[in-house]
């Protein structure tokens, strides 16, 4: 699948010092001279902070860790989750429609957002606010069909149900994450057919709608202050790379 | 029929008690020193007569797949990586592991790694699970907090680092050469074999990739015995499993069960049987969106989910995902869209997956509209063939086993179609 990057790029990328504090974190994961290794985190964060990964973005995170510009730009080529053009402002929203999904109605889905948001995939809607693709499995068939919205899993959807989850983040809300349909998670809808002594007491929600609820970044652009840093690994590096004076400085070729 | 008490995974929902404490309360890291101090001999010894066989689709015997790590080491350090990168279509059972259940996972990856000389671990989870990822660093987090990690972890005399990290959306990274090279900060293309990771893996480090479920159970099997493993099951396909059926069944879940578990009986136990009843069970996809389908018939009773029994049936366990179709579906386009799966995640550097796959995808797309020739089934076959085996890594053949598992059993269905659409476009001329 061929994929460019977009014609009208920004003038300049940095890191908010919080993401700069946390990307620095993430190099120390890897030995010395491996920090080639974290360019998929590190753009990912790019991507998050930004809402999609310009050139200057991957340009800086190659400078970051040392990489050639060409190493970065075929990493993130490569892979899909790196949005290379503009999304939404508001969301962009991922529908599942791989075979477990396409089966439990995940044409039906499509059909919403080619209504509600634009004719074709990453296209952004007339107001600006939702861009929408088909992707391929996300991981979640038990639950299907299922859609990913930010960092988040909406799933057990109808047609209905994700339509008003779009008109509920249009209108600045955002419906809480996981199963659409009161199940908890994974277990089957109709009750528990095993792990019975746990079902009194348990929390409200599930741990990534629970997580969701109290961070409240499902769609949010990250700015790195959301959650505290913890890096309380041992080093395999210094995580020195960025510090060292051999190497051009973070965004030093913009 | 399998015991909460025989559960290994006893938090896969999420409903009990999620923190460290939580997951002591369940037996997770009660004496893991110890476990530790068995010494590696009689880890690998004991997993390897657990009959652990590989959970992430193609059942290689793990403990002897540990035993192929240097036991001398020259200098360079041994390395441990954890797939995580779950992304086969139908499977989600690794999902409920990392956010549920982490605690399972992270005391094997200390073990696991003690048992192959490795003072470094890192598991790479697929990018799109971030609420997973984040569950399973706040345990990791936890465990550091509380010595279990990092310098003589869980007071074994062991010192070790657990590390996450992730890749961003690119299926071939679940092949474990291709997540080595995506790890490394590449693209993430598959390397030729030999030299095989044990020898020359990540960094050129002799390295083992193995899937969530596999190092999760393996606390478990130390604490209880490798009798106990193996005491589930058909010899050669022991232990408990985790299932995901999902599709056409009234309750769609994700389950622990036995392994060679009838499939009628997980179905009517766990998913409420299937959607309309049983005489609307159209097929069924065992194991992952790779394996052929299995018709009805072959299915309706004494179908066993274990993989010596699905492969003399042609088919296989995979990573048990078991897709469900029931009679309303259009199977011909069900395998398509595996078809376009396939073409969308060829990374492209071999030819005949590169091209095959595009290739199949646009057949497979006229046999849905019915606009090919009946000869085209067995070109498309013969083309299958032809990628099958001639790629670098198994993209190829899982992009081809699909549709020959649909010619194989509803090659009528095919021809019907593309008979019947001839007959209407001749009678509309």
């Amino acid at each position: 699948m061929l994929r460019r990057l977009h014609p009208d790029q920004p003038e300049r990328f940095t890191f908010t010092p919080a993401n700069q504090a946390w990307a620095e974190a993430q190099i120390t994961k890897y030995p010395e001279g491996r920090q080639a290794s974290a360019i998929v985190p590190l753009l990912w964060r790019a991507q998050e902070q930004e809402g999609w990964l310009t050139r200057p973005a991957i340009e800086y995170v190659c400078d970051m860790l040392g990489m050639a510009h060409i190493r970065g730009l075929e990493v993130a080529t490569f892979y899909f989750m790196f949005q290379l053009q503009p999304v939404g402002a508001v969301a962009h929203i991922q529908v599942c429609g791989t075979t477990s999904c396409m089966i439990c109605g995940a044409e039906d889905l499509v059909g919403v957002c080619r209504d509600k948001i634009a004719r074709h995939p990453h296209q952004i809607s007339a107001d600006g606010k939702f861009s929408w693709e088909e992707v391929e499995c996300l991981g979640a068939c038990a639950n299907a069909p299922m859609a990913q919205i930010g960092k988040d899993y909406y799933e057990d959807l109808t047609a209905t149900r994700l339509g008003r989850i779009i008109d509920g983040m249009a209108a600045g809300k955002i419906p809480t994450p996981g199963p659409q349909n009161g199940r908890y998670a994974s277990e089957p809808a109709s009750g528990l057919t095993s792990l019975k002594d746990h079902a009194t007491g348990k929390d409200s929600l599930n741990i990534s709608a629970r997580r969701a609820r109290d961070i409240g970044d499902t769609i949010k652009r990250i700015d790195g202050t959301e959650v505290p840093l913890v890096a309380n690994w041992g080093k395999q590096s210094g995580g020195t790379a960025a510090k060292d004076p051999a190497r051009p400085a973070p965004g030093a070729s913009n | 029929m399998l015991q909460d008490k025989d559960r290994v995974f006893t938090n896969i929902y999420g409903m009990h008690d999620r923190t460290l404490a939580g997951a002591k309360s369940r037996g997770h890291w009660d004496g893991t020193g110890n476990l530790v101090g068995l010494g590696r001999d009689r880890i690998i010894e004991i997993v390897k007569a657990s009959g652990l066989r590989g959970r992430g689709g193609a059942g290689f015997p793990t403990g002897l797949k540990w035993s192929f790590m240097p036991r001398e080491g020259d200098g360079r350090p041994s390395y441990l990586v954890v797939n995580a990168d779950e992304s086969e279509p139908g499977t989600c059972k690794d999902r409920e592991i990392l956010r549920h259940d982490p605690h399972t996972l992270i005391e094997g990856c200390l073990i696991a790694s003690f048992a192959m000389g490795a003072h470094v671990c890192y598991i790479y989870i697929r990018g799109e699970y971030i609420r997973e990822r984040e569950a399973l660093q706040a345990a990791v987090d936890e465990c550091y907090d509380n010595g279990l990690l990092g310098r003589n972890a869980a007071r074994s005399g062991w010192d070790f680092d657990l590390y996450l990290t992730h890749g961003a959306g690119a299926y071939i990274c679940g092949e474990e050469t291709a997540l080595l090279e995506s790890l490394e900060g590449k693209k993430g293309m598959p390397r030729m074999k030999p030299p095989f990771p044990a020898g020359a893996g990540l960094y050129g480090c002799p390295t083992t990739v193995n899937n969530v479920e596999s190092i999760a159970v393996v606390p478990t099997i130390l604490r209880r015995g490798a009798a106990w493993f193996a005491g589930f099951g058909r010899p050669n396909n022991s232990g408990t499993k985790l299932f995901a059926i999902s599709g056409h069944v009234n309750t769609p879940c994700v389950v622990e069960e036995e392994m060679s578990i009838p499939f009628d009986v997980l179905i009517d136990r766990h998913c409420g049987g299937i959607r309309g009843g049983w005489d609307n069970l159209k097929a069924v996809i065992p194991g992952g969106s790779s394996v052929p389908c299995l018709p009805a018939g072959l299915m309706r009773k004494d179908a066993l989910m274990d993989f010596d029994w699905l492969r003399e049936q042609h088919s296989g366990l995979g990573t048990a995902a078991v897709i469900v179709l029931d009679q309303s579906t259009d199977i011909i386009k069900a395998i398509w869209r595996l078809s376009a799966f396939y073409k969308h995640e060829s990374c492209g550097q071999c030819t005949p997956c590169r091209e095959g796959t595009g290739w199949m995808m646009r057949v497979m797309d006229r046999l849905v509209k019915g606009t090919a020739e009946i000869e085209e089934i067995d070109m498309l076959l013969d083309v299958t063939k032809q990628v099958e085996g001639h790629t670098i890594c198994a993209l190829g053949d899982a992009a081809a086993w699909p549709i020959q598992g649909l010619i194989r059993h509803f090659r009528d269905e095919i021809e019907d179609r593309i008979t019947h659409r001839r007959g209407t476009t001749i009678a509309a001329e």
